[in-house]
């Protein structure tokens, strides 16, 4: 043997084959009639033992006020704290003087999903959404503008809060 | 009645080889799902149940694909052999189940049908012979692909098959002995007279099975493969149907495998507790009786294939050759002398073997089993050339000697 093997001496019980051999069949039928954990996902979205967390940062969603206009007074702060670079805001003011937004648009596939925009938002208007099937024929249907943000219908994230870390 | 002869033979015999293949086809194309089923099964999953109702139609859609993906033909391969390989692993692996008895005989219009496309009265020798022959399919293909994982199965493949031929050969020559008889008719027909020779040669049943998993390369010694090790062994460099071509002998091996167990072991198509399906007059319902038992019994070492499959690791190479040669070969030539031996002690002129001679080979076996699962359970059997107790050579040694 021209490669030595360092073994450890253990004893018949522990390193007999034959005996591991049966412990391992029997563990293995055991395991064939235990309950399945898949989630057969399509059809299934939750099981007993996982959901989807609330804290989950997806596609995006602006919250809308009790006009049905978008909360968002155009401060541009969002745009300012993304690290993708991925929203475009070009504000606008009414008569009364208050800043809307003109053009509101996030690129979800520049977008990092970092949640920053919904933290550092003072009015509470953008926010991350707990939502994760994204899918789109062309790359233009990932540039979501301002009616289609206001129109997500999914739940927004509740993000990570310092206060309660483990989110009980 | 009386068999069928002439004229009549010939088509019934074409009709038979038509059966037998296509049920082989239709068994292997759903093992490959019970494989993935029961892989998943065992972790907990649910596997494939996508395709058709619970995934029955997956087969058929990986068989599409197979036959839809591009062939590839590598430019630095040896074109002819590369081509011939998979077909030299394929006919041997379909050829061997023809000897194969499955049900009793079956009565027709034209005479007795025998339920075995070819009853040959070498039929074990066939057997053997055949099935050595598929080694050149594995062979050729991990050579001629020119792919150095592809060669490194390839040899594995030829080291193991070889060596493990001759413990699967040994052990069932104590078969051969005990029923006096080489045909798997003759055999069948011997343990429906007295007992299931799994009792009476319990220890060639053991060495049998675990040569037969060496010899169809299924886990625990699917080194041929080894797919961690390996890329794929020796089909590394096969797609589509070519790599379909393998897949297919592998598990018409194993059906072969667990088909051949089932004869020489499990009383083939013999139906327990009753003399009623293996004497004549035979009838149709008698003939799907009998094929109804040889099946579940095929079946359940096929399920036995999948469950080992999921449970044991790969032997290393040297385990292997170990167990092949150090273990297998002289306890199947020991067990031939002692089944000599007895069979020669138990025989009575004039009188063949029955329950009686059956039971006392047992309780003999009970013993000898004893002893070789004892010395088979220490770990120096198993446990590497460093377990042995002999003092190998040591880095330590040389280190300090430098």
């Amino acid at each position: 043997m021209p490669i030595s093997v360092k073994t450890v001496s253990r004893p018949t019980s522990e390193s007999s084959y034959v005996r591991a051999a049966l412990k391992g069949m029997a563990l293995t039928f055991k395991h064939l009639l235990q309950p399945k954990w898949t989630m057969q996902y399509p059809e299934e979205k939750e099981s007993a033992t996982w959901s989807i967390s609330s804290r989950y940062r997806g596609t995006h969603r602006m919250a809308v006020d009790e006009n049905g206009k978008a909360k968002c007074v155009a401060c541009g702060l969002c745009p300012q704290v993304c690290p993708a670079n991925c929203i475009k805001l070009i504000p606008g003011e009414d008569e009364q003087g208050n800043r809307y937004p003109l053009v509101y648009e996030i690129d979800e596939f520049r977008c990092v999903f970092c949640g920053y925009c919904q933290e550092v938002c003072p009015e509470e208007a953008i926010h991350v959404g707990v939502h994760y099937e994204n899918a789109e024929y062309d790359r233009e249907g990932f540039v979501y503008d301002l009616q289609r943000l206001m129109a997500q219908p999914h739940e927004m994230s509740t993000l990570w809060d310092p206060s309660d870390p483990k989110g009980e | 009645m009386n068999w069928v002869t002439g004229s009549a033979f010939v088509y019934i015999s074409a009709v038979k080889i038509l059966v037998v293949f296509t049920l082989l086809m239709i068994t292997i194309a759903f093992w490959t799902l019970v494989e993935r089923r029961g892989a998943a099964f065992i972790q907990n999953r649910l596997g494939p149940n996508r395709v058709g109702p619970g995934g029955l139609l997956q087969p058929v859609a990986d068989g599409l694909k197979n036959f839809f993906k591009e062939e590839t033909l590598p430019p630095f391969a040896d074109r002819a052999l590369f081509v011939l390989a998979p077909m030299m692993a394929f006919i041997p692996a379909f050829l061997t189940f023809s000897v194969i008895p499955f049900a009793s005989p079956l009565p027709t219009p034209w005479g007795l049908v025998g339920m075995q496309v070819a009853d040959l009265p070498i039929g074990f020798l066939f057997i053997l012979a055949i099935t050595s022959l598929g080694v050149y399919g594995f062979v050729l293909a991990g050579w001629s692909a020119n792919n150095k994982y592809a060669l490194l199965g390839g040899l594995r493949g030829s080291a193991q098959l070889v060596s493990y031929e001759i413990a699967m050969g040994l052990s069932a020559v104590a078969v051969l002995v005990f029923a006096g008889d080489i045909t798997l008719n003759g055999i069948i027909a011997r343990q429906q007279a007295s007992v299931w020779y799994v009792l009476p040669l319990f220890l060639a049943f053991f060495l049998f099975l675990v040569a037969a998993f060496a010899e169809t390369n299924r886990l625990p010694f699917d080194l041929p493969e080894a797919e961690s090790e390996l890329v794929a062994g020796y089909h590394t460099e096969y797609s589509a149907m070519k790599f379909s071509m393998f897949y297919l002998a592998e598990y018409s091996n194993m059906i072969t495998a667990s088909a051949l167990l089932v004869c020489l072991f499990f009383g083939g198509w013999d139906i327990p507790f009753t003399n009623w399906d293996n004497t004549p007059p035979w009838t149709v319902w008698k003939s799907l009786a009998t094929f109804a038992a040889f099946s579940a019994k095929t079946l359940f070492f096929l399920l036995f294939y999948v469950w080992v499959r999921w449970t044991l690791p790969r032997f290393r190479f040297d385990q292997l050759m170990d167990l092949g040669w150090k273990v297998l070969l002289p306890t199947a030539l020991g067990y031939v002398i002692f089944t000599a031996v007895a069979t020669w002690a138990l025989e009575v002129p004039g009188r063949a073997f029955g329950v009686r001679e059956g039971l006392i080979l047992a309780g003999a076996n009970v013993v000898l089993g004893y002893f070789f699962f004892r010395v088979l359970d220490r770990n120096r059997v198993l446990g590497g050339p460093a377990n042995r107790g002999r003092k190998v050579w040591r880095t330590s040694e040389t280190t300090r000697r430098l």
